[in-house]
C-alpha cells in the first residue's frame, strides 16, 4: 500500500513524524480505524446529548406532572389549580415578549441589514457587520444592568407619552412609574436579537442573484426600487427563519427579563402595567436557587416547555434555511 | 458560497442611460435610503450607550483591590470587597467546559466534514443548528438534573456549571470548526492521499494544520460567547463568598453570578455590579479581539 521510496514533497511534514508516515501500512490501518471510530463516535455523542438533555428533564419533570394539585399547592409561590394553570401564564409572558422584541427588531434589522448589503460603502460592508456581531457578544447580565439602570429612566417618558397619547387602547393603558413593564423588557430583548436576524438576513441579501439586481437596474429602477424588486422578494424566506432564529433566542433569555420586569401571573395585555407577566425562563432563575424537591420539578416542568417550544421554533427555522439552501439559485 | 457584489452593480452610473428619474420615485429612493441609515444609526446607540455606561460606571469600583479581594467579610455598606474570587471561578468552569466541548466539537467537525455521509451526518448537522437555539437556562436545567441523578440533591459543583456551558458551546465550536474545515482545498488531501498518506494522518497534518488559526478564533469566539453566560451558572453552581477553586465539589461564585447578586443587593452592591461587568466586557472583548487578530494574521492564503 505505501511505497518504500517516497517522492520527494516540498511541504514535508517534521521528521519525526515522518516515519510513522511511511511506516508499515497496518499502524496507518489502526490510526484510520481508531481516528474515524472516535469522530463518528463525537457525532453521535451529540445526538445523545440532546436526547438526554430531553431525557433528563422528562425524568425530573416527573414528580411534578403525576403529583395531585392539593401537593402542589403545599409550594409557597404555586398559587395556580393545576400544573397546566401554572405554566400557561409564563408561557404566555414568554410568548408576548418574546413576539413584541420581534416586533422591535425585525423591522430594525432589515434596515441594517439592507444598509450592510446595499447601501455601506462595500470596504465599510465587513467593519460595520462586524460591529453589529459585538451586540451578540455581550453578556445577558450586562444587558440586564444596562436595561434596568440606563435604559428604563430613558423608556419612562416615552412610556408616559404613549399612555396619554395612546391610551386609549388598551395595550397601551395605565402605566405606572418605574417602567418595569413588558414593554421594557421586550426592547432589551429585541436589542439581544438584533445581532442574529442582522446577520442571517444580511447573508441571504447579499445572495441576490446578481442577474436580477442588473436586470432591475437595467430597467431603470431606484435603489429602493431594486431592493423591492430583486432583493426583498428573493430574501423573504431568509427573513422568515431570521425572525424565527430571533424568536427562539428570545423565548430562552433569562436574566434580562429578570432584571427589568416586575413580576405577575396574569393573562394581560396591558404592555405597560407593571406586576402583569412574567416568562418561563425568568421564572424559573428567580425560583431555583431556593427551591428543593417538589418545586424543583415543577420548574423543570416549566423548562421542559420552554425547551419544547424553542426546539421547534428553531427546527422550523432550520428547515426553511436548509429547504433554500437547495433551490437557491445563487449557490 | 457565492457572494454577489450589488455594489459593483449599482456603481454603473444607471441614471446616465436614462431620462431622469421622476420626483415622485426619486423622493421614495431618497425616503427609503434614509430610513435604512436611520435604522443603522439607532441599532448603535445600545451599543455606544452600553459600553459608555459600563466603562463610566464601572471604572468606580475597578481598581486592583477589586481584582485581588474577595468578599469574605464584606457585610452592608462597606465599599472594599472584590471579585477574584469570582474571576477564579468563571475562568476555572470556562476552562473546564472548553476541556469538554473542544475535543468534542472538533472530532465532530471532523466526522461531518471528512467521514460523514447519509442520513446520520444530515441528522447530525441539522441537530447542531437547532442545539445553538437551546436556551441557556435549559441547559442549566439539564445539567442540574444529570448531576442530581448521579450525587445526589444536594450536590453543588463547578463541574455542573461547566457541563451546562458546553452544552451550550460544543454546538458553536462544531459550527465554526466545520466551516474552516471546509474552506480546505480538496486538492491538498488528495496531494495527501497520493503520496500513500492515511487519511487519519492527512487530516491531522494537513486538514487540521492549514486550518488551525480559523479553528483558533472559532474556539476563542465560542468561549466569549459562553463566557459570559449567566442563568445556568446561577441555577447550578450559585454564589460564594470566598474563593474555590476545587471544580468537583462546592458552589463556586462567577463573574456574570457576581455581577447579577451584587446588583440584587443594591446599594453599594450596584457599584460592585458595574465594576464586574466592566471586567467581564474586558474579557470578552479581549477574547473577541485576539480571535479577530489571529484570524486577520494568520488566515489562508487561499481564503477569498
Amino acid at each position: 500500500m505505501l511505497t518504500d521510496n517516497p517522492p520527494k514533497v516540498s511541504k514535508r511534514p517534521a521528521g519525526r513524524d515522518r516515519v510513522e508516515l511511511f511506516a508499515s501500512g497496518n499502524k496507518g490501518r489502526w490510526g484510520s480505524r481508531i481516528f474515524s471510530g472516535l469522530s463518528h463516535g463525537a457525532g453521535i455523542f451529540i445526538l445523545i446529548v440532546l436526547a438526554a438533555v430531553a431525557a433528563f428533564l422528562v425524568k425530573e419533570a416527573w414528580p411534578a406532572i403525576t403529583a395531585p394539585t392539593e401537593e402542589l399547592q403545599q409550594i409557597s409561590w404555586f398559587k395556580a389549580d393545576s400544573l397546566m394553570g401554572y405554566i400557561a401564564p409564563l408561557v404566555f409572558g414568554t410568548l408576548l415578549s418574546s413576539i413584541l422584541a420581534l416586533v422591535i427588531a425585525v423591522p430594525l434589522s432589515i434596515g441594517i441589514a439592507l444598509f450592510i448589503s446595499h447601501y455601506a460603502p462595500r470596504r465599510l460592508a465587513q467593519s460595520l457587520g462586524y460591529i453589529i456581531d459585538l451586540l451578540a457578544a455581550i453578556p445577558s447580565v450586562v444587558y440586564g444592568l444596562w436595561g434596568a439602570l440606563w435604559l428604563l429612566p430613558i423608556l419612562d417618558p416615552v412610556f408616559k407619552w404613549l399612555t396619554n397619547n395612546l391610551g386609549f387602547i388598551p395595550l397601551f393603558a395605565d402605566y405606572q412609574a418605574p417602567a418595569k413593564n413588558v414593554l421594557a423588557a421586550s426592547t432589551v430583548l429585541a436589542v439581544m436579537i438584533l445581532p442574529i436576524i442582522t446577520a442571517v438576513s444580511r447573508e441571504v441579501f447579499l445572495q441576490t442573484p446578481r442577474l436580477h439586481e442588473e436586470a432591475a437596474l437595467a430597467l431603470g429602477a431606484t435603489r429602493w426600487e431594486l431592493i423591492r424588486m430583486a432583493v426583498l422578494p428573493f430574501g423573504r424566506s431568509g427573513v422568515i427563519s431570521a425572525a424565527m432564529l430571533g424568536l427562539g433566542r428570545a423565548l430562552g433569555e433569562t436574566m434580562a427579563v429578570l432584571m427589568v420586569i416586575s413580576p405577575g401571573f396574569l393573562f394581560s395585555f396591558f404592555l405597560l402595567k407593571p406586576g402583569q407577566h412574567q416568562t418561563i425562563a425568568a421564572n424559573i432563575a428567580a425560583q431555583f436557587p431556593e427551591a428543593s424537591g417538589l418545586s424543583v420539578s415543577v420548574l423543570i416542568a416549566t423548562g421542559l416547555a420552554l425547551f419544547v417550544f424553542t426546539f421547534l421554533v428553531n427546527m422550523a427555522a432550520r428547515a426553511i434555511i436548509a429547504r433554500r439552501k437547495d433551490f437557491s439559485g445563487a449557490n | 458560497m457565492a457572494v454577489s457584489t450589488s455594489q459593483d452593480v449599482a456603481a454603473v452610473p444607471a441614471a446616465l442611460a436614462f431620462p431622469p428619474v421622476s420626483a415622485g420615485r426619486r423622493f421614495v429612493d431618497r425616503f427609503a435610503r434614509s430610513i435604512i441609515a436611520i435604522a443603522f444609526a439607532v441599532a448603535l446607540i445600545p451599543l455606544i450607550s452600553l459600553l459608555w455606561i459600563v466603562i463610566s460606571r464601572g471604572v468606580k469600583m475597578f481598581s486592583w483591590d477589586f481584582l485581588s479581594t474577595d468578599m469574605v467579610g464584606v457585610f452592608g455598606d462597606m465599599t472594599s470587597g472584590g471579585a477574584v474570587h469570582a474571576i477564579v471561578g468563571t475562568l476555572l468552569i470556562t476552562g473546564a467546559a472548553v476541556l469538554i466541548s473542544v475535543p468534542l466539537g472538533l472530532l465532530t467537525a471532523i466526522y461531518l466534514v471528512e467521514y460523514g455521509r447519509g442520513p446520520l451526518a444530515r441528522a447530525i448537522t441539522f441537530l447542531v443548528d437547532v442545539m445553538t437555539g437551546i436556551p441557556s437556562i435549559v441547559a442549566g436545567l439539564f445539567a442540574f438534573a444529570l448531576f442530581v441523578l448521579i450525587f445526589g440533591p444536594a450536590y453543588r459543583a463547578g463541574l455542573m456549571g461547566a457541563v451546562a456551558l458546553s452544552v451550550l458551546m460544543t454546538p458553536v465550536v462544531v459550527r465554526s470548526v466545520e466551516e474552516m474545515l471546509r474552506l480546505v482545498p480538496n486538492e491538498l488531501r488528495e496531494a495527501s492521499y497520493a503520496l500513500g498518506v492515511p487519511k487519519w494522518l492527512t487530516i491531522i497534518k494537513v486538514v487540521l494544520r492549514t486550518s488551525v488559526a480559523g479553528i483558533v478564533t472559532g474556539i476563542m469566539l465560542s468561549i466569549a460567547r459562553v463566557i459570559g453566560e449567566t442563568a445556568p451558572l446561577l441555577i447550578t453552581v450559585g454564589m460564594m463568598t470566598r474563593m474555590n477553586t476545587n471544580i468537583f465539589d462546592g458552589r463556586m461564585a462567577t463573574l456574570p453570578v457576581f455581577a447579577y447578586t451584587e446588583y440584587s443587593k443594591g446599594g453599594v452592591g450596584i457599584d460592585r455590579a458595574w465594576a464586574a461587568a466592566l471586567t467581564l466586557i474586558i474579557i470578552v472583548m479581549g477574547l473577541n479581539l485576539i480571535a479577530r487578530l489571529i484570524a486577520r494574521k494568520f488566515s489562508p492564503k487561499f481564503n477569498r
